[in-house]
């Protein structure tokens, strides 16, 4: 909450609703939200039109990827059945040039075995099966001449259909092959069988030299699914392959897309190699291939989230900045039209009393006179009855009238100085004054007022009624503040060669911190329907115009100490100033005029 | 020494003048600045007390005109207040003292009496 408090802009809660000229809170949102659109529709739709683009190119590299793998397949499949069809040709070959007589002369086939190692290699083993299923001739590492195939089924098959090509297997020495068997096709009375073993190394290399994708994997598998020649994914020859697709020979030949066993995606391409138990695989990881793709997305995702969170922090600043400053400059002017009420309120209150003081000062002068004749004439006149009586009542008549001129000459003293006038100014005689207009509200509520004033202090330049109003406001806060029995202490001392410090403190409920940085802005009160919030805002201009200032220390439940430090000579920035020299206007009303 | 007491209300200007005859202080009075004039015209005084506000000759330009008709007369300004401004217009036209109503005889006599010694104003 503590940081919503500070980020929030000052005009947001409505502190000063009598001053606000418009709803800041909807000229924020109007500008905030127009700013908003304005600049974030364009990036959107920028955005929107990128990233379309961007998934086409992404539908456009997965077809790539699959037209790839299609191609991979076909070419795979070619270069399979190619190398097949050459050894079963070149067995077909030897079966049709070499009589059943020829063939049995281990000595010939051993040439013809030595002549196919040659000319294309991955020959392991080569016999001849006579009719009965017997090997009649073997050349090859083994000792299986002799043996019964009689019964087994790829024999049948190969007498039935003229070709048999085997699954994989591992034979004696462990190491993978396969199976071409080929009947004698031109003599049909003799029905004998050519078997070769091949070495599937040959075929390993052959799909190894494919135009493989770094992260992909291709292999063959038999109808069983077991793996015939080695996979980097699968493991070894005769390993299982996962992945099958479900039942259906039409999913042996094309693309499936299936998960590997983190679930990542994958696809696979089949293609079954025809006439052989073989069929292609190649699998491939989409992901990894458009990870660059995903990372790009991944960026312009990012730097367009960063766009817009910075365009919002700007506009957001910026509209809080101007709505802000229109809010500060209308308080200022509500505040200046306040103050103007406010002083020709005061001006007219002054002209009044002063207009009614001096009327009353003539029939008081009047009285005053009147009184002291008939003391002189009592003074001259012989003894006689009440004669003290009567002394006793001029006395007490000359004392109310010097009551009444004092009031007179206080209501005077404030109505002058409307405008900004400059004189010498004794500040003991102005506290004095001032304490007159409060000294009587400090009695009843016995509330000690102490003045600490060096006899010796100059006397400063300034305006006297507005020092008197100054002083007046800040003595009536402290005399709200204080509680009855309290105590207030004005003091007053130089402060350097330049300037004299007025310091008014009191022992009242002192001011928050929270609201002592706001306690000299206009209308801005503690005291509720009762304070105009003008006092300290009008004191605080009247010193800045007078090139001085004002401090203010407060601890809650302590006190408040109001310091005001003006400069002794008037600044020479206003030209009317002018030096008057004259009496103070004491109540006594005696002085000279000095040249 | 003889004093000349010029003010509107005449109640005033005749209680002073009884109360400096009371004293044995030679005096005359007026209740207008022209009236006043007139008296000064055929008379020399010492002292003239005179009001700042009356109406048709005012104070201050009465002064003016006592100051050129008798130039030793030395003039004492009653004020309702010391409105510094005014003081300053008196000063300039020659008054030589001014004094805040409602008037105490002692501090009126005591002004005329310290104008001898041309000393230090009491303030």
């Amino acid at each position: 909450m503590g940081f919503l408090k500070k980020i929030k802009p000052a005009f947001w809660d409505r502190r000063d609703p009598g001053l606000e000229l418009m709803n800041y809170r909807r000229l924020w949102a109007n500008t905030f939200w127009a700013a908003v659109a304005v600049t974030l529709a364009p990036l959107v739709f920028l955005a929107g039109i990128n990233f379309y683009q961007f998934e086409n190119q992404y539908e456009l590299q997965r077809n790539e990827i699959d037209n790839h793998m299609q191609r991979m397949l076909a070419t795979g499949k070619v270069q399979i059945s190619y190398f097949l069809d050459e050894r079963r040709a070149a067995l077909a070959y030897v079966n049709l040039e070499n009589a059943f007589g020829e063939l049995s002369n281990r000595r010939h086939l051993g040439a013809i075995f030595r002549h196919l190692r040659q000319s294309f290699g991955g020959f392991v083993d080569l016999g001849l099966i006579d009719a009965s299923g017997i090997q009649e001739t073997y050349i090859g590492p083994y000792n299986l001449a002799g043996r019964d195939y009689k019964d087994q089924d790829w024999y049948k098959e190969v007498l039935i259909r003229g070709i048999y090509i085997s699954d994989v297997f591992l034979g004696h020495r462990n190491f993978p092959h396969f199976v071409i068997a080929v009947r004698h096709e031109k003599d049909m009375d003799q029905t004998y069988v050519l078997r070769a073993t091949i070495d599937t190394g040959r075929l390993n290399e052959l799909l190894k030299a494919t135009d493989l994708q770094p992260t992909g994997d291709i292999f063959l598998i038999n109808q069983q699914g077991v793996l015939q020649t080695p996979s980097q994914l699968y493991g070894g020859v005769l390993s299982g392959f996962p992945l099958l697709p479900p039942k259906g020979a039409a999913q042996w030949n094309g693309i499936h897309e299936a998960e590997d066993r983190f679930g990542r995606p994958l696809l696979v391409g089949l293609a079954k190699v025809d006439g052989t138990p073989f069929t292609l695989v190649v699998v491939n990881q989409p992901q990894v291939l458009l990870k660059k793709w995903d990372l790009l997305r991944i960026n312009v995702i990012v730097m367009v989230g960063l766009s817009v969170l910075a365009i919002l922090a700007v506009i957001w600043w910026g509209s809080n900045n101007l709505v802000n400053r229109i809010y500060v400059t209308d308080l200022r002017r509500a505040a200046v039209l306040h103050e103007v009420e406010y002083t020709n309120k005061l001006a007219s209150i002054g002209r009044l009393a002063a207009g009614v003081a001096h009327e009353i000062n003539n029939p008081v002068a009047i009285i005053n006179e009147k009184v002291g004749l008939m003391e002189d004439l009592l003074g001259v006149s012989g003894e006689f009855s009440h004669k003290e009586k009567f002394l006793a009542q001029t006395k007490v008549i000359k004392d109310s009238v010097k009551r009444v001129s004092d009031i007179t000459h206080r209501l005077l003293g404030f109505a002058r100085h409307l405008p900004m006038k400059t004189e010498q100014i004794h500040l003991e005689n102005l506290i004095k004054e001032v304490l007159g207009f409060l000294g009587r509200e400090a009695q009843y509520r016995n509330i000690s007022v102490n003045q600490r004033i060096p006899p010796d202090i100059e006397p400063l330049e300034a305006d006297k009624g507005q020092l008197q109003q100054v002083l007046l406001n800040i003595l009536n806060n402290a005399l709200a503040a204080v509680g009855d029995g309290g105590e207030i202490n004005i003091a007053v001392g130089p402060l350097g060669d330049q300037q004299i410090a007025i310091s008014i403190a009191d022992n009242g409920v002192g001011i928050p911190a929270e609201d002592l940085k706001s306690i000299f802005e206009p209308f801005f009160s503690t005291k509720g329907d009762k304070g105009t919030g003008l006092g300290l805002s009008i004191t605080y201009g009247i010193v800045q115009k007078m090139g001085g200032h004002i401090e203010v220390e407060s601890e809650p439940g302590q006190g408040t100490t109001f310091t005001i430090i003006l400069p002794k000579r008037r600044p020479p920035a206003n030209p009317e100033a002018r030096t008057a020299s004259g009496g103070a206007a004491d109540a006594s009303g005696q002085g000279g005029i000095t040249a | 020494m003889k004093v000349l007491l010029i003010d509107d209300e005449k109640e005033l200007v005749t209680t002073l003048s009884e109360r400096l005859d009371l004293r044995h202080i030679a005096n005359d009075w007026a209740t207008s600045g022209e009236e006043g004039l007139e008296l000064i015209k055929r008379h020399a005084y010492d002292w003239v007390v005179i009001d700042l506000k009356m109406p048709g000759l005012g104070g201050l330009e009465a002064i003016q005109r006592i100051k050129k008709t008798s130039p030793s007369t030395r003039i004492i300004l009653l004020t309702g207040h010391s409105a510094a401004e005014d003081l300053d217009h008196a000063l300039e036209l020659g008054a030589d003292r001014y004094l805040v109503k409602p008037v105490d005889i002692d501090v009126l006599l005591s002004l005329m009496q310290t104008d001898k010694a041309q000393e230090e104003w009491p303030r």
